[in-house]
């Protein structure tokens, strides 16, 4: 059952939250629409349910046009970020709702509840209330209640989005389990990059209301189409013109043609990883990422001189205005030294 | 918070609090009960078994079977248009419901009487075809149901806010109607509100004298309520009667309260 949009458009008062938006996701294929707060994705997400009417375009399922057709004909499966839980029904009562709605009889609900609850690792829970459950066993439970009437597609909104880090874990790689074993087309909400690339196969990067790109993790990573994929996916740093991934910068501390003479401010141990900041001589901040051994290698300390080449890097024409991303910024649109020497390699 | 001057005030406080009470709403009311019971249980007991006492009871209980359910449905359905399907004449809306709690229940009363009455708009016309309004159940009907519109609608809007639309949305997913959606989400999410506004509705519907005494005629044993009939044995001097049949009405009125209390208490164990 793959899904497509086409040309879907909508407007709250001012806000243009869909701009002629078009996205096609297979059959079976777990999908993420990635992009910051405001970009348009939850709004593209509810109205492929039916939750939210487009001012323009139209949504197909299976190749079937389902504009017209209210949420409840839709067939969606849909997880709520804050779960949605029916909160005077038991854990039972909600992952049967849909059931009940299809007026299956008593024994067959009850059989194809308790294979859910297994399924969600919550079949000791059945007769509790949404109220008596962590954060993380209420969405496995709103996952089940979606599962249960076998929806053609599954639609999850920032479902991990409440839940703290180490549960957010967990469930993306059960979740990503769980999808293997269902094979139900899935597109799923996130703002975090982490999280897209390491749930979805195929990723849809979203901004202002459009799309900017979509393709694989790899795909969006190393060739990005627009500075603002550059920025969001994966971390960046901005040299004049140029991005530069903070991994393809080379530190030495000998003076060397086409390096930029920069001092080290701080020096940040991430585990294995190594995050150097740097402020150029026009101010500009940027980091570097060196393992343990490199930066022992180089014994920098906060307040050296060093120097850096920057390895791959990209530009983009046009002006887009671009997002910040970690540890890159430009006080000023034009560097009168040093930008010359930074050329695009990609 | 646990220092001494802290626990000074704010027993201090407690006391004034419960004093203010007391004084204002319990005293009278044990001034009641201790006035009807004070020649023992007969008294009381006779003059609200007498015919027109009985039949005062009667009619009472009718206005609040007929009242109640009508304004509970009407109370439900407006705060679902209020809160769930925003539109410009929601403010207008909103503003025209508080109305009888902002007019004297005397006042409406004399509109109705103006508006069904023989020289009124609707009056004749109505007279023509047969049915009178005025001086009869169905003007009480109208009366009572105007002094307690607005309970069901206040009580239910806030807790319709509160509840939020996500889980009627994930209703709609599982493949419910909007009729399903109300039934099985919706009104199990606010029925305590509901239920709280129904108390209040009885409760005023129970107690209501002003536009009712006006459209009703207060004839005994035929349009006189409980509230109508205690004035009338209060006017003839039959204080046994104005206080039993007081009583009486206040017992109802907690009753309900009462009957809420335990359900939601049943509930929540």
């Amino acid at each position: 059952m793959g899904i497509s949009v086409e040309g879907a458009s909508k407007r709250f008062g001012d806000f243009q939250a869909l701009n002629d938006v078009s996205i096609d996701v297979p059959n079976g294929s777990l999908t993420a629409l990635l992009g910051p707060s405001g970009s348009g994705k939850s709004t593209l997400l509810r109205a492929i349910a039916g939750l939210e009417t487009l001012d323009g375009g139209r949504v197909l399922i299976d190749d079937e046009d389902v504009s017209k057709k209210p949420t409840q004909k839709r067939e969606v499966g849909f997880v709520f970020q804050h779960y949605a839980a029916f909160k005077h029904m038991t854990v039972f009562e909600n992952v049967g709702f849909g059931l009940k709605i299809r007026k299956w009889d008593k024994a067959k609900i009850a059989d194809r509840v308790h294979e859910l609850l297994r399924l969600v690792q919550l079949d000791g829970l059945a007769d509790r209330y949404p109220s008596q459950l962590s954060g993380g066993q209420r969405q496995r439970m709103a996952l089940a209640r979606a599962l249960a009437v076998e929806p053609q597609v599954l639609l999850l909104d920032e479902p991990f989005g409440a839940l703290d880090a180490k549960v957010r874990k967990d469930l993306r790689v059960w979740l990503r389990n769980l999808h293997d074993e269902m094979h139900v087309t899935t597109i799923f909400v996130t703002h975090d990059q982490e999280e897209a690339m390491d749930v979805a196969g195929q990723l849809i990067v979203m901004n202002e209301g459009r799309v900017e790109q979509s393709g694989t993790a790899d795909e969006l990573y190393e060739q990005p189409a627009t500075e603002f994929v550059m920025s969001f996916v994966g971390e960046v740093n901005r040299l004049g013109e140029h991005y530069v991934r903070p991994h393809d910068m080379t530190v030495s501390l000998d003076r060397d043609d086409g390096a930029e003479e920069a001092m080290v401010q701080r020096i940040v141990a991430l585990g294995f990883e190594v995050r150097v900041e740097f402020v150029l001589a026009d101010g500009t901040e940027v980091w570097a990422q060196l393992t343990r051994a490199e930066l022992q290698k180089l014994e920098l300390r906060e307040g050296q001189i060093a120097y850096l080449r920057p390895g791959q890097t990209k530009s983009f024409s046009g002006d887009v205005p671009s997002p910040d991303g970690h540890g890159a910024s430009t006080p000023h649109g034009s560097q009168d030294d040093g930008d010359a020497e930074v050329t695009a390699a990609a | 918070m646990g220092t001494a001057s802290g626990r000074r005030s704010r027993w201090g406080l407690r006391t004034l609090g419960l004093g203010y009470l007391a004084l204002l709403l319990l005293m009278p009311l044990v001034m009641i009960f201790y006035k009807t019971f004070e020649d023992g249980i007969s008294p009381p007991l006779e003059a609200i078994t007498s015919p027109d006492g009985l039949h005062a009871l009667q009619l009472s209980l009718l206005m609040v079977a007929i009242a109640v359910p009508l304004n509970t449905v009407f109370g439900v359905g407006c705060a679902l248009l209020l809160v769930r399907h925003k539109w410009r004449g929601n403010s207008v809306i909103d503003a025209v419901i508080n109305l009888p709690f902002a007019i004297s229940p005397v006042v409406i009363g004399l509109s109705l009487f103006l508006l069904y009455g023989a020289k009124g708009w609707l009056g004749p016309t109505l007279s023509e075809a047969g049915i009178e309004i005025l001086f009869s159940v169905p003007g009480m009907v109208i009366a009572s149901v105007f002094v307690s519109l607005p309970f069901v609608v206040r009580e239910t809007v806030p807790v319709l806010q509160e509840i939020g639309t996500e889980q009627e949305q994930a209703a709609s997913t599982l493949g419910a109607n909007a009729w399903q959606t109300f039934r099985r989400v919706t009104l199990p999410a606010i029925r305590w509100g509901v239920a709280y506004g129904v108390v209040l509705t009885t409760a005023r519907v129970l107690g209501e004298f002003g536009a009712v005494s006006i459209v009703s005629g207060s004839r005994s044993g035929e349009t006189e309520t409980l509230p109508l009939f205690v004035q009338k044995q209060f006017d003839n001097f039959n204080t046994a009667g104005a206080y039993g049949a007081s009583v009486l009405l206040a017992v109802l009125a907690l009753t309900t309260l009462l009957a809420m209390n335990v359900l939601k208490r049943k509930e929540d164990a």
